[in-house]
């Protein structure tokens, strides 16, 4: 169990950046279900939308990449 | 690092394993020009697209086959996307889209097979693809419409004395853009393919608990969903971009 203190707060700074892709799921699902909860009162101009509901979900996503992608440099790039 | 674990774990195989790049041939060291397996399932990939839209769409019936079918579905998706969002003059650029579509789609649906590899979980694949989007939609951009493509930057709908903050925010998320596009995929694919690894793993408690099986099934299907997904998502926002760069005025 021996290592040094910099690769504690590595491990813990990447656990912490996980945290963000969770915070993620969060507007991911926000998005999806404001789109679903309109298309239930509007079912007709759902079809329309599908694409505007993809790239909000791409958009939400993209800052839980980044956490990800932070996680990611901690554990192996720095 | 990975043999470390599997001794410390007891994992019959690691999760990550399926993701290393090895030659094909022999055990030597991986250069630029070594056949590796990322090359074999790339080449899979390409010749299952060559015998989908090839084969399939040979027989040019007026009551399509099944196989005849799937590639006028693939076909006719992809065209109505660029159309509706790119608009009418982003068809131009319909045969490079729709190649890129079928290259991730083939990529990942290839690699939920058994003992296969993810040719889209590595971000120096899918960083490639990104990056080609990214550097030929400026190009684009900057052709049709010269300077005025820094439009982009400038939202002329924002009171004035916001307008220089707003450009350095879209100039920073633009130029992300290819950093979340890649990663985005990658990471979808990396993390649903070890998942499926850590389900199948259970698996060996079968015996125990059925519903192991149910539960590597479920998550296979998931995959199968997100495996598609990844792929229309990738494809849409290329044609954002695209839009971005015909029409850069808000």
């Amino acid at each position: 169990m021996e290592g040094n203190i910099a690769q504690l707060g590595q491990y813990i700074g990447a656990g912490l950046a996980a945290i963000g892709s969770g915070v993620a799921a969060v507007g991911v699902g926000n998005v999806a279900g404001n789109f679903l909860s309109g298309a239930l009162r509007n079912p007709s101009a759902a079809a329309g939308q599908t694409a505007t509901l993809f790239i909000g979900i791409a958009f939400a996503e993209a800052l839980g990449i980044f956490a990800f992608l932070v996680s990611l440099l901690l554990m192996f790039a720095v | 690092m990975a043999s470390d674990t599997e001794k410390e774990t007891g994992l019959v195989f690691h999760p990550m394993q399926q993701f290393e790049v090895s030659p094909l041939f022999g055990d030597g060291p991986v250069h630029w020009y070594t056949p590796t397996n990322v090359t074999l399932w790339m080449a899979i990939a390409v010749l299952a697209i060559t015998a989908l839209m090839v084969l399939g769409t040979r027989g040019r019936a007026i009551v399509p086959n099944r196989l005849q079918s799937v590639a006028e579905l693939a076909y006719g998706m992809i065209h109505k996307m660029v159309e509706d969002v790119a608009g009418k003059d982003g068809l131009k650029y319909f045969p490079y889209i729709m190649t890129l579509f079928m290259f991730i789609v083939f990529g990942n649906m290839l690699g939920l097979l058994p003992k296969s590899f993810t040719v889209t979980s590595h971000v120096a694949v899918t960083g490639v693809l990104a990056l080609a989007v990214f550097i030929s939609v400026t190009t684009i951009g900057f052709l049709k419409n010269g300077t005025a493509f820094l439009g982009l930057f400038w939202v002329t709908s924002a009171p004035l004395v916001l307008r220089p903050v707003l450009a350095l925010i879209e100039l920073i998320s633009y130029f992300v853009r290819p950093v979340s596009h890649s990663v985005r995929l990658a990471g979808n694919m990396m993390a649903g393919h070890a998942v499926i690894k850590v389900f199948a793993g259970f698996s060996a408690i079968a015996v125990i608990s059925p519903l192991s099986i149910l539960a590597v099934t479920a998550m296979f299907g998931l995959e199968l969903l997100v495996a598609f997904i990844q792929a229309y998502v990738f494809t849409i926002l290329t044609c954002v971009y695209l839009k971005d760069a015909l029409h850069p005025s808000h």
